[in-house]
């Protein structure tokens, strides 16, 4: 028996390292894919007006050109990223409180209509934003929004990918800890924002990011929102550089470049977080 | 007080505003969409007058809304399957190897993460015919024929779509992943002593239990796909899901009779009969796997 | 002295409302062309000097987005008091009751008649009335690559005069590499840019057919006449292979990267070609075909939209006039490019070396009188893709290209 059992672990060792050697094999090769958009974008970046269209892999003369010029005050890109990073924090930080706290109730309190609100809730998310937008203009125009931040937001202020996401975790928490503090005598919001938020700070971390991101790439809602290029968001402003006069590649790919930028960052600063959370999101779901 | 009744109040307390807010910012305009969908209300107009089914009837007899719709089946059919099917083997494979999992997993995480206007821009100008796209710069020192990609009527949907999966994949990925790792060692080892091949594992352990993440992410990436637009907006010429509609999506064909043609009333019609279909396949979906999930 | 205080403030608060009162800003749109927005801010700061009581807000948007920008603020009450917009949609505009007639006492027949050529005063008028001014004009013309042209052995400055010299020419202009993939376009072929335009105003005609009615209202273009001249259009890329749709993107960034050698584009690209060094090129009249000569003719105007009255209508009207003016039209024309509007001025430009092709043209161009520039656009652009990509036949492609015209011309007028 024990023979047996040592003699399949080792023929299980020698298929596994060869299972190994091929899954790094195509990960890597995979990885060329994935990466390789983003290589030939920052390559092209360096190039300038004349190099752009030459079918070279490196520049010939590498220049960072566009990027002064992308960054400088002749374009506006740095007010479109300023404004997209408003934007996208004001929104973030909206939902990570009013999500939290509509999946907390769902989660965790029994009330009559609770299925029928998180359906409603959750069926939102199939409304095409495209739809809303003529209904949103309208609103954002009587209510004297347009051209303001909060014209851009307020759409975005709560989300109900959140809410299910949240609702999904907070099922999983242990109910004695809100119990024994209501016991105590604790109030519920504290409860709510001393107790059960801290616990489920890995969700948290993952509606940011992921909050965050959506927000940084929404296209059609900024583009209505604003009508001044002053308050465009990064996205939209990138559509800029092609238009009527040809396309500037080269602008086009810097800004590319610059816009993905600041996301990079989040995401190395986050990712422990993001992953953490995703893992618990997996087994509830 | 009893706690019965404190939590109830609670409960709705903490509901009351944001259900305020789905209710003006989701529910109220739609239900205005919805209204004006019986109305002959375009931009163009100042006064609205009713007049029943006839947006819808319009919309239903556009041959252009219909491909449109085509499109978008044919986006969701090809791609929700694919992003998946793809992620779980990748998540597999990382699974599988001792080293190194965090750095492919940001790698494959980056186009997720970019602006989608920024990736689409960063394709176009891949996809670019000779002499200036890389893509067909590397086909031809291979000695290939040129693709056409963006400028075929066949091949620039499935070019869009490729790059709407590569966006997709690092996040299916990393929710695979977790969900894999979430597998009690023990199960596997008990099955493996047991005599199990791999295959029987994947089957009969793995994949059952990650039942409830692909059913999230099943409804996750079909909606997605359903509604496809920026991409489609970014990647063709004028923004017009051309050549010859060829990659217009349901999405974009709304945003053009709202926005190019003014005709409110008949993008409202449209916004519903798109609706509708997403909200029956999810609803559909859910159901498939919901009869799954017991074991 | 708190009382003195009290009233030295009071004063100063009347004082500022008094001013403020007096201020009257109105908000000018425009899209997003660098020159246009340049000069236009130039242009703002002449015109408040000039009337201290009066600002003006200039807001631009990216040009693919300008149309729905517009269609989506006016109804909502959020548009601007004037604007600047494409002639083709002026019909689309007044039907909606976006725009406003302009005061009658001074735009009047009369008036247009003195001050602009018959192509504008046919297209701004609707039902008697005029609801637009336009600054500048503009027409096409065939701008060519002269290092390519010595490259292929052309006379650098001899470029094409005829259709059939013009397609000759392509030819000996395109080159290919090794796998027979065009790398240098003889000819941009871009129906999305000039070339829709290029076919119905011009082609049609140099063929002998006429493609519309007088009014516009009626499709007349796919006859045999009409069919050879969209055939020689499609053959030049179907058969030829001089150029293809876009091709290095589109037609302006193939020709201003020297990948195209040359073009079918308006006088409002010279600022941008002007501004590339290294870059030689050259303008000429269209090429004649049978001997008929052919332009097509367009022009951005300005509005004023509806609902504004008042102060701020004052303005509009005055700010209207101003930028209408014919020392604003000789200043558009050195910094953006574009032909005055007004043809005494424009005169003086006939033998200047590079606006004499465009301004020749103004002479037999015609304006067409689209209810829906982009859909009207769209379909020429299909049946082009339609015999380029899926093999029709372009008669086939025409005569469904002019049913679907027709419709959408026959719809908007019942409405």
């Amino acid at each position: 028996m024990e023979m047996e059992i040592r003699t399949t672990s080792v023929r299980r060792k020698a298929k596994t390292s060869l299972t190994v050697k091929a899954a790094y094999i195509l990960l890597v090769l995979l990885s060329v894919i994935m990466i390789f958009p983003f290589v030939w974008m920052l390559l092209s970046s360096l190039k300038d007006a004349t190099q752009i269209f030459k079918l070279r892999f490196f520049p010939e003369a590498p220049t960072l050109e566009n990027y002064r010029y992308i960054l400088s005050g002749s374009s506006k890109f740095p007010q479109w990223f300023k404004n997209s990073v408003i934007v996208a924090l004001c929104t973030t930080a909206s939902v990570l409180f009013f999500d939290s706290l509509v999946g907390y109730a769902l989660a965790k309190f029994s009330f009559q209509g609770k299925k029928l609100i998180f359906l409603l809730i959750v069926s939102t998310l199939m409304i095409p934003t495209e739809m809303l937008v003529i209904p949103w203009y309208a609103m954002a125009r009587a209510m004297k929004w347009v051209n303001t931040y909060w014209g851009i937001m307020f759409p975005g202020m709560i989300s109900a990918f959140g809410v299910f996401l949240m609702r999904q975790f907070m099922q999983t928490l242990p109910d004695d800890l809100i119990d024994a503090a209501r016991v105590d005598g604790m109030g519920e919001l504290r409860i709510f924002l001393t107790i059960v938020l801290p616990l489920v700070r890995p969700a948290l971390a993952t509606l940011a990011i992921f909050n965050f991101i959506g927000n940084w790439n929404a296209f059609l809602w900024p583009l209505i929102a604003a009508s001044k290029p002053k308050m465009f968001t990064l996205p939209v402003g990138l559509a800029n550089f092609s238009g009527e006069a040809g396309s500037d590649w080269h602008y086009i790919m810097t800004g590319a470049a610059v816009a993905m930028a600041p996301l990079i960052v989040v995401f190395l600063l986050f990712q422990k977080q993001i992953v953490r959370g995703i893992a618990m999101t997996g087994l509830k779901g | 007080m009893t706690l019965k009744a404190r939590k109830t109040i609670t409960a709705y307390a903490f509901l009351a505003i944001p259900l305020v807010f789905f209710l003006t910012v989701r529910f109220g305009p739609m239900l205005y969409m919805l209204a004006m969908s019986f109305t002959n209300w375009s931009l163009m107009r100042k006064i609205p007058a009713f007049v029943g089914f006839s947006n819808y009837a319009k919309v239903l007899s556009d041959p252009v809304f219909m491909q449109s719709l085509w499109n978008t089946a044919r986006y969701a059919v090809f791609g929700a399957p694919l992003v998946i099917v793809i992620s779980f083997l990748i998540a597999l494979m990382l699974d599988t190897i001792p080293k190194g999992k965090g750095a492919f997993r940001l790698i494959y995480v980056l186009p997720y993460i970019t602006p989608v206007v920024a990736v689409s821009w960063v394709w176009r100008w891949m996809y670019q015919p000779p002499p200036i796209g890389i893509i067909n710069g590397i086909l031809g020192a291979l000695g290939l024929p040129a693709g056409e990609f963006l400028n075929s009527t066949t091949q620039a949907l499935p070019s869009i779509l490729v790059v709407n999966v590569w966006v997709e994949l690092g996040y299916c990925t990393t929710i695979f992943l977790a969900g894999l790792q979430t597998i009690p060692r023990e199960m596997i080892e008990a099955a493996q002593i047991d005599g199990a091949n791999g295959r029987q594992i994947l089957g009969k352990i793995t994949i059952p239990l990650l039942n409830p993440v692909i059913l999230f992410l099943t409804v996750m990436e079909g909606i997605q796909f359903l509604r496809i637009f920026t991409q489609v907006y970014n990647m063709s010429m004028q923004a017009m899901g051309g050549p010859l509609n060829s990659t217009k999506s349901a999405a974009l064909y709304i945003y053009q009779k709202a926005f190019m043609y003014f005709e409110m009333a008949q993008a409202a019609a449209a916004s519903l009969i798109l609706f509708v279909i997403i909200m029956s396949i999810t609803l559909l979906q859910l159901r498939f796997f919901d009869r799954k999930l017991s074991y | 002295m708190k009382k003195a205080l009290v009233f030295a403030i009071l004063m100063a608060v009347m004082a500022v409302a008094v001013v403020g009162a007096q201020t009257v800003t109105i908000t000018y749109w425009q899209y997003f062309y660098e020159s246009k927005v340049k000069l236009m801010d130039e242009l703002i700061k002449m015109f408040e000097q000039q009337n201290p009581g009066i600002k003006v807000e200039q807001v631009t948007f990216p040009y693919e987005s300008y149309n729905q920008k517009v269609a989506a603020s006016i109804p909502a009450g959020e548009g601007p008091d004037v604007i600047n917009l494409f002639y083709g949609w002026l019909p689309m505009y007044v039907k909606a009751g976006y725009l406003q007639e302009l005061p009658p006492n001074e735009f009047n027949k009369a008036f247009f008649e003195k001050n602009y050529y018959n192509f504008v005063a046919e297209s701004v008028e609707f039902n008697g009335k005029y609801y637009s001014a336009p600054t500048a004009v503009r027409t096409l013309a065939l701008i060519w690559n002269k290092k390519l042209f010595k490259e292929a052995g052309l006379d650098p400055e001899k470029p094409p005069k005829t259709l059939d010299e013009l397609a000759a020419y392509a030819r000996k202009l395109s080159k290919y590499d090794g796998q027979g993939n065009l790398v240098q376009a003889g000819l941009a072929m871009q129906p999305t840019g000039q070339g829709h335009n290029w076919i119905r105003e011009i082609l049609f005609r140099q063929f002998v057919n006429t493609p519309y009615s007088k009014d516009y209202r009626k499709v007349t273009y796919a006859d045999d006449k009409g069919i050879a001249a969209f055939r020689w259009y499609t053959d030049l890329i179907v058969k030829d292979k001089v150029g293809y749709p876009n091709f290095a993107t589109d037609d302006v960034t193939a020709f201003r990267s020297g990948k195209a050698a040359m073009n079918i584009d308006g006088s409002f690209r010279i600022a941008t070609l002007n501004a590339i060094k290294d870059l030689e090129w050259g303008a000429a009249e269209l090429p004649s075909h049978n001997g008929i000569k052919s332009n097509y003719a367009s022009y951005w105007t300005h509005a004023i939209v509806a609902g504004v009255s008042g102060k701020k209508l004052e303005a509009s009207v005055k700010f209207l006039k101003f930028i209408t003016s014919p020392e604003v039209q000789e200043l558009w024309l050195q910094k953006v490019g574009e032909l005055p509007a007004n043809p005494s001025l424009a005169v003086k430009y006939k033998d200047n070396p590079v606006y004499a092709p465009f301004f020749n043209g103004l002479a037999y161009a015609h304006a067409s009188q689209f209810v829906d520039e982009a859909g009207q656009r769209t379909i020429l652009v299909d049946a082009v893709d339609k015999v380029w990509l899926k093999k029709v036949d372009p008669a086939i492609a025409l005569r469904e290209a002019a049913a679907a015209e027709q419709k959408l011309i026959d719809e908007f007028w019942k409405k």
